[in-house]
């Protein structure tokens, strides 16, 4: 096991991930679960589950630009009403504004660039935080997402 | 972690490579990679490809896979080819509406719609 959980009251935790594919899916079950007992239906297990794969390979592959050795900290918040989620690695951190939007004609070819905009598209409220290196993603139970 | 195991399932029929994937999830990267690879190994085998991506069993999909699709596209595309896809489930079909992938990629409601579809 290479996820470290520190758990404290209600349904939050806070986790250091060091592997990528097999933390990922160890905190996605974990997730997928407390949502699932909070009243998440499947929709909003989707949403989440996706805008989270997107944040946290994001982490991993652009933060920590794949170097082994450095960690990506999860923060989550489960309530019935709200899940709240921040990912933070160990890079500089970045504009995400530089991003170019992938749905423009000319960019539709262009094989990156969506995970940004699936978060957005997915969660009511996406947010990097000083410097670039955090994002706190939420999600609130009952409203319609989307951006 | 990827495997020399295909994560693909692939016939030939009438001229048409009909791929199914086997996974659930395509989230891990090495997987996608290989998963990529795989279809583009085939599809450059061919003077012109004619494809069908049948995503009956898939369920979650990331950006990363999209840019395999999209890659793929591009080289089908480059060598006058066909590539039609099938049996993608609602949430991923959303998926694809929400990037607007719809407008790139030519998607049919079943396999069977599909075959019957590519031109000659």
């Amino acid at each position: 096991m290479n996820a470290s959980p520190t758990n404290s009251p209600g349904d939050s935790r806070h986790e250091v991930l060091r592997e990528q594919r097999t933390d990922i899916e160890r905190v996605q079950e974990q997730v997928s679960g407390l949502l699932a007992d909070a009243g998440y239906d499947d929709a909003a297990r989707f949403a989440i589950r996706l805008a989270m794969e997107e944040a946290l390979v994001n982490a991993f592959r652009h933060g920590n630009r794949g170097e082994s050795g450095r960690e990506v900290m999860l923060e989550w918040s489960i309530t019935p009403d709200l899940a709240e989620f921040i990912v933070q690695d160990e890079g500089e951190g970045f504009d995400p504004e530089a991003v170019p939007d992938p749905t423009l004609d000319e960019n539709l070819e262009i094989p990156s660039g969506r995970g940004i905009m699936l978060m957005r598209a997915y969660m009511h409220e996406v947010e990097y935080l000083p410097p670039g290196n955090r994002i706190r993603l939420r999600y609130m139970r009952g409203r319609k997402a989307g951006a | 972690m990827a495997s020399d195991i295909s994560r693909l399932r692939i016939t030939e029929k009438d001229g048409v490579t009909r791929v199914d994937f086997v996974d659930r999830d395509i989230l891990d990267e090495a997987n996608i990679r290989q998963i990529g690879s795989e279809l583009l190994r085939h599809v450059e085998s061919k003077p012109s490809p004619k494809m069908l991506l049948c995503f009956r069993n898939v369920e979650h999909l990331s950006s990363a896979a999209l840019g395999t699709l999209i890659t793929l596209h591009s080289t089908v595309k480059k060598k006058s080819g066909q590539l039609r896809m099938s049996d993608i489930r609602p949430q991923i079909f959303e998926v694809f509406v929400i990037t607007k992938l719809n407008k790139l990629f030519t998607v049919d409601e079943t396999a069977e719609q599909a075959l019957t579809r590519f031109s000659a």
